[in-house]
């Protein structure tokens, strides 16, 4: 972490010294979900137009959405959508939001590999968030009790989980709560009857992904939208996109660009 | 003329000190107190759910504040016993050879990273637990107080040994000439003269575990619920703070709640500290 910001500073000290040739500068802020996209998409546009300097800083979406709201960022990069309230806040101070959607990515409920259970339905996972079901023989497994994982309250990924699972309904008290993806994944991996959900790019071979209504994640089936846990990832930008920006969005949503969002572990849009 | 400069010079690092103080206090007040105001301070202080994501959000962090509590008083049931017997040990058995290398020890102990320890206690204690007691998950109030309590253990046993090294020798010999034996001077001389140092050192650790971030975060489990065992996955005010500012709206309720947290554990700091400097002033 501190080399990240080692770094960023490094970057921001760079562009800023920069500044004093005929270079434009790209300031993107936001979402920890987006960063790897970003950076990578970033990376080689600069490469591509070396007179462009683009820094890309993390923070979390609402950090980004914030900065764009108060003038600091030239894009907001944010694994939700916008809320209604920022976009008010915005045409208070004069900024009309322009949504762009630049990614896809799908949630994957994961379980221990050891357990015979492999589909769930989106109302049965409801009921186990809610504590309705606390047990895996209501789900075809056997006598234990289900051990359940969710992600931080603020996190991107809880907030999509949240809108088309619990809907407006209240988490039980017994859920973990955890900071991050590999967490979620770590800890299903070593407990044997937990469950869990992680982003699509953060399954690994240690824990058992579930179909869900007998869907399999993957990227078709997110992309054409027979997987129901999934979002878009957004960049948010202060009106219609001009300039060096427009030409860098244009980028990211070209065939190349969706190359890079692949790279980075996501869905592209095509 | 140098005189006066370096006086300047340490009398303005001095300034700044308090500065920095009066800077974070002020501005975790402004954001907090106007939080806990509109939440109201029983629904805050007393309501049992911290349920921010539903349409009419809830903000009572008092399962939040009995985990914290819970998870540091099991943290202090570590620490107590092995911080002062290992300062015991140190101050008045071990030969100066031996007290030469235990102490280098402590003070290592003392400088890992809490992140570290986190790590620890997530990818090794955890998993040994659920083996060993057959629990359902080892991200728990016992595992979080264990790490805890070893985090705590160096300052109370480094504050404690002052302590007991500080209790006059001509006690001890007095004690000898009674005809007590070692153990007896040890808890019924040395003992009782350095309680008040041993007593703010056990203050200062519960300041030192009540406020520690990342291994709670990593390993207490972050359950928003009053434990019904020692096995239960708890989560404190710390964590709630550092899990969820991130990604908040800022400005919005639930920014100024987190930031309602941080007043509730400020004060409960700033008692703990007030109480150990109250401790050591009446031993003066």
């Amino acid at each position: 972490m501190r080399f990240l910001k080692f770094l960023m500073f490094s970057l921001m000290v760079l562009s800023s010294i920069s500044l004093y040739g005929k270079e434009t500068k790209i300031v993107m802020t936001g979402s920890t979900t987006v960063l790897p996209i970003a950076q990578r998409i970033a990376e080689v546009y600069m490469s591509m137009y070396p007179d462009v300097v683009i820094s890309v800083r993390g923070g979390g979406s609402g950090v980004g959405i914030t900065a764009l709201l108060e003038g600091r960022t030239d894009i907001a990069t944010s694994s939700r959508k916008i809320k209604d309230e920022e976009i008010k806040t915005g045409r208070e101070k004069g900024i009309f939001i322009k949504e762009i959607e630049i990614a896809k990515d799908g949630i994957v409920i994961i379980v221990n590999k050891n357990n015979p259970v492999s589909n769930i339905t989106i109302d049965e996972l409801k009921k186990i968030y809610t504590g309705e079901i606390t047990n895996w023989n209501k789900l075809g497994g056997p006598n234990q009790p289900i051990v359940v994982i969710s992600r931080d309250l603020s996190s991107g990924t809880f907030e999509v989980f949240k809108e088309i699972v619990l809907k407006n309904a209240k988490m039980s008290e017994n859920c973990l709560m955890l900071a991050s993806n590999n967490a979620v994944s770590s800890t299903v991996s070593t407990t044997p009857w937990a469950i869990g959900y992680v982003g699509l790019g953060y399954i690994t071979e240690d824990v058992k992904p579930l179909t869900l209504n007998n869907v399999i994640p993957s990227e078709k089936t997110v992309r054409d939208g027979t997987y129901k846990l999934s979002r878009s990832l957004y960049f948010y930008l202060n009106g219609e996109p001009k300039g060096e920006i427009k030409k860098f969005i244009e980028f990211t949503l070209s065939e190349t660009g969706q190359k890079l969002v692949k790279e980075s572990g996501f869905i592209p849009l095509k | 003329m140098k005189d006066t400069f370096f006086k300047r010079i340490t009398l303005f690092s001095s300034y700044l000190t308090i500065g920095f103080l009066i800077l974070i206090v002020f501005s975790i007040f402004k954001e907090g107190i106007p939080g806990i105001l509109k939440i109201g301070i029983k629904e805050f202080i007393f309501g049992r759910y911290w349920a921010p994501y539903l349409d009419t959000p809830q903000f009572g962090i008092y399962p939040l504040i009995v985990g914290s509590i819970f998870a540091t008083l099991g943290a202090l049931i570590v620490s107590i016993p092995l911080g002062v017997g290992t300062a015991i040990y140190v101050a008045e058995i071990a030969n100066p050879k031996l007290k030469e290398i235990i102490k280098p020890f402590i003070e290592i102990l003392a400088g890992i990273p809490s992140v570290i320890f986190g790590l620890f206690g997530m990818a090794f204690l955890g998993p040994l637990f659920v083996r060993l007691f057959n629990i359902s998950t080892g991200l728990n109030l016992f595992t979080a107080s264990i790490i805890l309590g070893i985090m705590v253990l160096p300052i109370i046993s480094s504050i404690s040994e002052d302590a007991i090294s500080s209790v006059p020798k001509d006690l001890r010999e007095a004690s000898y000439a009674l005809g007590a034996n070692r153990w007896e001077t040890i808890i019924f001389v040395v003992l009782p003269k350095a309680r008040v140092g041993i007593i703010s050192a056990i203050v200062l650790g519960f300041g030192r575990a009540i406020g520690e971030t990342m291994v709670v975060l990593m390993v207490a489990g972050g359950a928003s619920r009053i434990p019904k065992s020692i096995f239960c996955p708890v989560r404190t005010m710390t964590a709630t703070i550092a899990a969820e500012m991130g990604e908040t709206m800022v400005g919005s309720l639930h920014f100024k709640a987190l930031f309602g947290i941080g007043v509730v554990l400020f004060i409960i700091t700033l008692i703990s500290i007030m109480l150990s400097e109250f401790m050591r002033l009446k031993k003066v």
